[in-house]
């Protein structure tokens, strides 16, 4: 048994996950990924509950459900003001997301909630068969998605969730970026027709938009302009991406960024347009590289099959994680700045 | 919370007296035959072991309105043994939810009537279903739902026996005595049978009635196949809005009708051809129910 440690140290944030669970971030924490120490009211599982209840004032469809997870979620804060429309199933996330589909087929609008690995994986036959398939417009939300939730292991990654959400017919699958965009999202989803699959990060993803940008599901929303390569991302990767994209950029070398909001419609005039334009196409993602949005991208690329374009996608190799800290984990795959920045040269 | 608005009124529950109720559940089982015909193959023996109950429901308890299918405050029905949808269609058509003629296109391709219920095809289906073990969910959900839009709906959910299965079953019994559903009825088609044996060999469901009663259900146990029975429990059922939810345990026969059928493992799905079919159509013309 070796304790010889992987690359990727993390000391910044590996001493205390417990706000993970308790919904609290106010640990004096600065995320690995995030140079400017960001404000712990923008990120966004701390603006999902408020938001949907600044929403449910106006709409009494609005409903909000949870499997013992609203204090991570901050889903309590929806409670606080709405207990009537709020329900906690316990731990039971199939009944959860069933018990929504049934509120949503006599007129409801659910938002059903928790760790993304239980939702889209231990709930993946409920959201096709009981909320997709007939078109009920639950809005199944899994947040800490990814690796975001580190040492606690494989059983609460959700590496699988993008490649299984895709392949389901008839829903939509969205990924937030930071609070701002997490709010345009959730305002854009209420009235979206059809069942949707929204993809929260850890609740402490910084800040990349300063104000809610306009959310249309099947389109993207270009960060930041560049010529030489650009770079697609989507939820927690954009931030570090566009880090990444501003080293560059001291270097000279003009990096367009694309946040890929939208996973499921596809924007691909956008893809097709940065192949023409930029020649280049990094797709980073927190996520099993297999079948991810990276490989939507490819898809797309192929079948456009333009003349030498090149393309690499970026991500969680085809593999179960190691035991780490998150951000020691995203040092160790290259999903922070740095690393991104280093994928980025070998393409260039 | 005000989601959608009513055109008229509901009808009131119907009197209708229970020979008629034999001649709908008669009705049910040859319908079952002979739509199964067009496919080919069709689950006979798990619509007999309820043709009483959904005979009951259907044309005496459910205040719904074929003319208004989706009426907000209407009593909702899960058919959570979506394999026993061939026999419900003949009752949807029946009742005027659509023209019977449609019923000839079962099963074939592009058909609104597949083996399974599809409610966004066919108006009268509350929801769609074939996956075992949903069922009570989503009628969970549909009596948190209405009791929040202040309708007095009951809900209604049958399950097979077998299917109790399912854990996810168990999740949905403990939140609807948790959220008091008062409203929230499953009836448990106990056939005793699921596909490769009897449930007590495969494996044991009973006690089913000390198992919901356990969960903080109020239970009810009847021969599913005796109707004055079926409409004195179904009669005598609390209606609240908060309160114990509702299980009747019907105790019934898989391929209850024909003989060759009941309790035989060897009839989940068959079909039946050539003299066998006829046979089969006079032992349900001449036979009991």
């Amino acid at each position: 048994m070796s304790t010889q440690p992987l690359t990727g140290t993390g000391e910044q944030d590996w001493q205390d996950q417990s706000e993970v669970f308790n919904g609290t971030a106010d640990t004096g924490l600065r995320d690995a990924r995030s140079s400017d120490g960001n404000d712990t009211r923008q990120i966004p599982a701390f603006v999902f509950g408020e938001e949907l209840a600044d929403l449910a004032e106006e709409d009494p469809r609005i409903v909000v459900l949870t499997a013992d997870l609203g204090r991570a979620s901050r889903a309590n804060d929806f409670r606080e003001r709405h207990p009537e429309r709020f329900f906690n199933t316990g731990i039971a996330e199939k009944n959860m997301i069933t018990m929504a589909a049934g509120m949503a087929s006599a007129g409801c609008v659910p938002f059903a909630s928790t760790f993304a690995s239980f939702a889209a994986l231990l709930g993946a036959e409920q959201i096709r068969t009981d909320c997709a398939y007939p078109r009920m417009p639950v809005r199944v939300v899994g947040h800490h998605s990814g690796i975001s939730l580190g040492f606690y292991g494989t059983s609460h990654h959700s590496l699988e969730d993008l490649g299984i959400m895709r392949t389901i017919a008839d829903l939509t699958v969205v990924a937030a970026t930071d609070a701002n965009h997490l709010r345009a999202v959730l305002r854009a989803a209420v009235d979206h027709p059809g069942a949707m699959y929204i993809r929260l990060g850890r609740g402490r993803d910084p800040q990349v938009y300063e104000t809610p940008p306009e959310v249309r599901f099947g389109r993207s929303l270009t960060v930041r302009e560049g010529g030489d390569l650009t770079i697609i991302s989507v939820g927690s990767t954009v931030h570090p991406a566009l880090e990444a994209a501003a080293r560059l950029g001291e270097h000279g070398i003009g990096v367009r960024v694309i946040d890929m909001y939208s996973i499921r419609p596809l924007d691909r005039e956008a893809i097709e347009r940065a192949a023409r334009e930029t020649g280049r196409i990094l797709v980073v993602e927190e996520a099993n590289l297999t079948n991810g949005l990276g490989t939507a991208v490819g898809e797309v690329l192929l079948e456009l099959g333009l003349p030498g374009v090149r393309f690499r996608k970026h991500g969680v190799p085809d593999e179960h994680v190691p035991v780490g800290p998150p951000a020691a984990l995203y040092a160790h795959y290259r999903l922070d700045a740095p690393g991104i920045e280093a994928v980025a040269k070998e393409l260039l | 919370m005000s989601i959608a608005t009513p055109v008229r009124e509901l009808p009131g529950r119907s009197k209708v007296p229970f020979e008629v109720l034999e001649e709908k559940a008669r009705f049910i089982r040859l319908e079952t035959v002979r739509l199964t015909r067009i496919a080919g193959a069709g689950h006979y023996s798990a619509v007999f072991s309820c043709a009483e109950l959904l005979a009951a429901l259907y044309y005496r308890e459910l205040r719904i309105d074929p003319r208004e299918p989706a009426h907000p405050a209407r009593d909702r029905f899960v058919l959570s043994k979506g394999h026993a949808a061939i026999g419900l269609y003949p009752v949807l058509a029946d009742l005027g939810f659509y023209e019977p003629e449609l019923l000839e296109s079962f099963t074939r391709m592009g058909s609104p009537f597949g083996d399974h219920p599809d409610m966004k095809k066919i108006p009268g289906i509350d929801f769609s279903s074939g996956s075992l073990g949903h069922g009570l969910s989503v009628g969970a959900g549909m009596a948190l739902a209405t009791r929040l839009a202040g309708h007095s709906a009951n809900v209604w959910v049958m399950t097979g026996d077998g299917e109790l299965g399912e854990g996810q079953i168990w999740e949905a019994a403990m939140a609807a005595a948790h959220h008091r559903l008062g409203r929230l009825r499953v009836i448990v088609d106990a056939n005793q049978l699921c596909i490769d044996g009897f449930t007590r060999d495969v494996m044991a469901v009973e006690p089913i009635d000390e198992r919901f009663r356990a969960f903080g259900w109020d239970v009810h146990r009847i021969d599913g196949h005796d109707l004055p029975a079926i409409l004195a429990t179904f009669d005598a059922l609390p209606s609240q809005d908060h309160g114990a939810p509702q299980c009747i345990i019907a105790d019934t026969v898989k391929g209850r009708g024909v003989a060759r059928m009941e309790l035989s493992p060897d009839w989940h799905v068959g079909n039946l051809v050539g003299q066998d079919y006829d046979d089969v159509v006079a032992e349900l013309e001449g036979g009991q129910g």
